[in-house]
């Protein structure tokens, strides 16, 4: 299986991405934002970081950059696009996937371990990962996801909503939303489900070593379905 | 231009004498560029003129030393071709007048000192003080510091792995803020900043320069007064995303030797980097300023040579290499320059549009720099105080420990370090708020300890004693995470030199460190050293900050401190004296802030960490912890509150009072969780060893239970560890 990661002058996870995805199976290329044509991909990934600095909104320069042409394209045609923390808020500014994310509810950078709850259906990310609640990490000061009531609706009704926090036993509530997440939406899909963009950090929770394991079923279930 | 005088000098910050003896030596009246350059290269900051004598006498030599200071960083050999870099810089006078900025750039330019030399950054620490909580200023100060540290280091991702934070009234008007950066090299591509050949093409890259900055070098050697406000333009601002694009691009051209030396702009900018790496070569330096890429316009050759800018480098090339590093730093959209060239002369020249603007002899600004002998006061060891059972009359350990756990000291920082990104790179394996910080050397079964330590109170007591108890201390903190100690780093915060008060402290903490790294083989590679932290004629704490940096063969053999498992049995190696003097009971409880430091046995040091880390490696150990502030209860309260577990106390049947016993701060002990079935083998050990030991109680679910005192739910004691400063700052 082949993917491509893109790196963007700012960006800080493209190496942890990279070491993931090579750690589960995949053939994975680093791609230069100048680049104009993606590699034969089968999934493409944008990197968590600091895009061109995030000075203006965050992802908003990097949805403009020359590469991110071939991955509408490459998306629009179904293929497998994720953006974890920073390539979430680029697939938002690029319009691949619904909403907003904000400041973090009290203005502070988070980094920490969280608990989530992953969408199951009709999706190649979670599809057949057996454990119910998984521990992942994240690490932003802007996760804050909001989106007008019109596109939650729509969202629901699509069963879009990807990932939601919650605590170590699935309640999903105040308590455990650690941003001010609008449903304590963590990711989302894009209608078809091939897009995925989510805050939480699975790379970096791929070892017992770590501070979590379960970012392995993550990439093992997402390389199981591609096979 | 303006016609130099001794008055001008003066505001340059130098004395009357050295402005004398600088027109002695150039036989003339320096013009002002030259002035701004000598006073740059002149002050404390860059000279190190109080302060160098004693440095000399540091131990600095070891078998796994590569560099010793005198580089941008220390680096030490950590086995199979691979070395790490590392460094502490203070940036403590920017950061209080403003504390986001002085906090990023303090980082950011700690960061460059580390991939200056080639290394690939893979842990940031940092050490800050605050004053007093209840100081208007010390709520804004610490969020902003923080947001500092982590604006900078979360962009640019390195993680922050370990730190260290304190309260005392004597920073009211004077934080500290001290960052540490490690980095990863392989021994044969190390940089260094030593010049060498002639005419060589010398290249600016990064940022462009603006007039931030300007004199910053010399406001870090000037105390602080009512009008400090006043220095906010002097203070620089960080850019960390240019930053990040500078390590690639820099990591990018240093994959050949095209490199043949390299000098992050730091303190004192074009000025220092340039000059340094010229005499360093015994050389000549000729530049071209109006080559310099400039962000603002008009910039004279005096602002253009005294800015601070950050995220600069300056690099001499091998000639013909021009064209290949200018395609790598376009690719990384960087300015990239080529603004000179080595020379025989043995001068720095200066010319702007072909003129010349100045021209200085470098031994001037290197060798000829002042060096005093500055006056100093041997301090006494204050006399003890004896406490008596009287004055823990009405004391509960249960109280005692709970407040304790609150105090801002002791407290949880976990406010703090959550907004530092702690886990990218995706090599973190110890986070903070353990002993330690451990990241995995990447792609290795090695791994990286790293801690960050210092005792102002100790210090102020009794300097000598206070010295050895740092480097005492962070070796713990290595031992305890299963690290091989290897060498640290210091960052030396004191007050006025020129007083023989602070001058005295200086010379004791620098001795008693020396001792401990002598004795413990534990030498210095590198520092920084921080005069005139004082505010209105007041001095800070002395405040000798250690960085300390361990190995760990195979990163699974990694120790934490939470406990692990209920039956497991607690030890205490290492003697408990009852030395309640400085101890936060003392002071935080019996508001008894007088009497010597606990005393630093380094025989004992040194015998009871090599067993500990003997019984690591024999599998004996499941939880390890050092006994520091507020002695074993609160030692173990931390074990308890990560483990989430509890432990029963066997009576206490020692000689001294039990409130000695507990919560006294005895040196060189560490508390261990063994298993019931290795107990009589841990206990052959430390007799064959002869370390002394105290088996004090025994993993149990959920409670802290003293035999005498009602059960203490770890739980609730993790809330009165963290709720103190998440208060504190919502509030």
């Amino acid at each position: 299986m082949k993917s491509s990661v893109i790196i963007f002058p700012g960006s800080n996870c493209d190496r942890d991405m990279d070491v993931a995805l090579k750690k589960f199976g995949f053939k994975n290329k680093m791609v230069w934002h100048n680049d104009n044509v993606i590699p034969k991909s089968d999934l493409v990934v944008l990197p968590g970081g600091f895009s061109y600095g995030d000075y203006l909104r965050c992802g908003s320069i990097a949805a403009k950059s020359n590469i991110i042409n071939s991955v509408i394209e490459f998306a629009n045609k179904g293929g497998l696009v994720i953006g974890i923390c920073n390539g979430f808020q680029i697939l938002i500014e690029t319009g691949l996937v619904t909403g907003a994310l904000l400041r973090n509810k009290y203005l502070k950078f988070i980094c920490k371990n969280i608990f989530v709850k992953a969408n199951k259906t009709q999706n190649k990310y979670f599809n057949k990962i057996k454990k119910d609640i998984l521990e992942l990490h994240i690490a932003h000061n802007d996760g804050n996801y909001f989106c007008s009531q019109d596109d939650l609706n729509s969202m629901q009704d699509n069963d879009q909503i990807a990932v939601r926090y919650c605590d170590s036993n699935g309640e999903i509530s105040e308590n455990s939303n650690p941003n001010g997440s609008i449903q304590n939406i963590a990711g989302v899909f894009n209608k078809k489900k091939n897009i995925l963009g989510m805050m939480p950090h699975p790379e970096r929770v791929i070892d017992n070593c770590l501070s979590s394991n379960d970012g392995s079923y993550f990439f093992e279930n997402l390389l199981s379905n591609m096979k | 231009m303006i016609e130099v005088n001794e008055k001008i000098a003066i505001d340059h910050g130098l004395k009357k004498d050295e402005y004398k003896k600088i027109c002695e030596l150039l036989k003339r009246n320096p013009n002002l560029t030259e002035l701004g350059i000598f006073s740059a290269m002149w002050n404390e900051h860059c000279s190190y003129k109080s302060s160098k004598k004693h440095l000399k006498k540091l131990n600095t030599k070891g078998k796994k030393v590569i560099q010793g200071p005198g580089e941008n960083a220390g680096v030490i050999d950590i086995g199979d071709d691979d070395a790490i870099v590392f460094k502490i810089e203070s940036h403590n006078h920017p950061s209080f007048i403003e504390p986001y900025q002085g906090a990023a750039t303090g980082v950011g330019g700690i960061l460059r000192d580390v991939f200056t030399m080639g290394a690939r950054p893979i842990a940031n620490l940092n050490s800050i003080h605050f004053g007093s909580p209840s100081n208007k200023k010390t709520k804004s100060l610490l969020r902003g510091v923080v947001q500092g540290i982590g604006g900078y280091g979360n962009c640019i991702g390195v993680p922050t792995i370990a730190g260290q934070t304190s309260f005392d009234e004597s920073y009211n008007g004077n934080i500290l803020v001290n960052a540490m950066t490690l980095g990863l090299v392989k021994k044969d591509k190390i940089f260094y900043s030593k010049a060498a050949g002639l005419n060589k093409p010398v290249i600016y890259v990064g940022s462009k320069t603006g007039r931030d900055g300007i004199h910053g070098a010399s406001m870090a050697s000037a105390k602080f007064d009512d009008k400090i406000e006043e220095k906010k333009p002097t203070v620089q601002v960080g850019d960390p995303f240019t930053e990040k694009l500078l390590l690639e691009a820099c990591l990018e051209l240093m994959r050949d030797d095209s490199i043949i030396a390299i000098q992050d702009m730091g303190a004192a900018g074009l000025t220092s980097s340039s000059v340094e790496m010229a005499s360093k070569g015994k050389l000549g330096i000729e530049l071209h300023l109006d080559k310099v890429p400039c962000r603002e316009e008009n910039m004279s050759p005096y602002e253009i040579m005294l800015s601070e800018s950050q995220e600069r480098m300056l690099i001499v090339l091998e000639n013909g290499k021009e064209k290949k590093a200018k395609e790598i730093f376009d690719k990384w959209n960087l300015d990239f320059s080529v603004i000179g060239k080595t020379t025989n002369s043995k001068n720095i020249e200066l010319y702007f549009d072909k003129i010349k603007v100045a021209n200085i002899p470098i031994d001037l600004l290197s060798e000829e720099a002042p060096e005093y002998d500055r006056k100093w006061k041997k301090s006494k060891l204050p006399q003890k105080i004896k406490f008596s059972k009287k004055d823990f009359k009405n004391l509960k350990i249960t109280d005692v420990l709970k407040k304790i756990l609150a105090s801002p000291n002791v407290c949880s920082k976990e406010w703090i370090w959550e907004q530092y990104d702690h886990t990218v790179m995706g090599d973190t394996i110890q986070k903070p708020g353990g002993d330690a910080g451990v990241v995995r050397v990447h792609g290795t079964e090695k791994a990286v300890a790293a801690t960050v330590d210092s005792s102002a109170s100790y210090c102020y007591a009794h300097p000598l004693s206070g010295g050895k108890q740092i480097v005492c201390e962070t070796w713990r903190n290595l031992i305890c995470v299963g690290a091989e100690p290897i060498a640290i780093t210091n960052c030396l915060n004191f007050g006025n030199p020129e007083k023989p008060e602070n001058m005295g402290e200086f010379v004791e903490c620098v001795e008693g460190l020396n001792e401990a790294s002598k004795y413990l083989n534990f030498p210095v590679v590198s520092g920084n050293v921080s005069f005139y932290n004082e505010t209105k004629d007041k001095g800070i704490k002395p405040t000798p900050t250690i960085g300390g940096v361990g190995l760990i063969k195979n990163y699974k053999d990694m120790i934490t401190m939470d406990l692990k498992e209920t039956g497991n049995i607690i030890f205490v190696v290492g003697k408990t004296e009852g030395h309640l003097d400085q101890s936060i009971f003392a002071k935080e409880v019996l508001n008894e802030k007088k009497g010597p430091p606990p005393e630093i046995n380094l025989f004992n040091e040194k015998n009871n960490g090599e067993t500990i880390l003997k019984l690591i490696k024999d599998n004996f150990v499941r939880s390890a912890h050092d006994v520091s502030l507020g002695g074993i209860m609160t030692g173990i309260a931390k074990m308890c509150i990560k483990g989430k577990k509890g432990i029963n106390f066997y009576k206490y049947k020692g000689l001294i009072d039990k409130f000695g016993f507990f919560f006294s701060e005895d040196q060189g002990r560490y508390i261990i969780e063994v298993k019931k079935e290795n107990v009589d083998k841990v206990i052959k050990i430390l007799d064959k060893n002869s370390n002394h030991y105290d088996l004090i109680g025994e993993v149990i679910e959920g409670n802290i239970s003293i035999n005498d005192e009602p059960n203490l739910s770890v739980d609730k004691l993790a809330d009165y560890n963290k709720d103190w400063l998440n208060k504190y700052m919502v509030n």
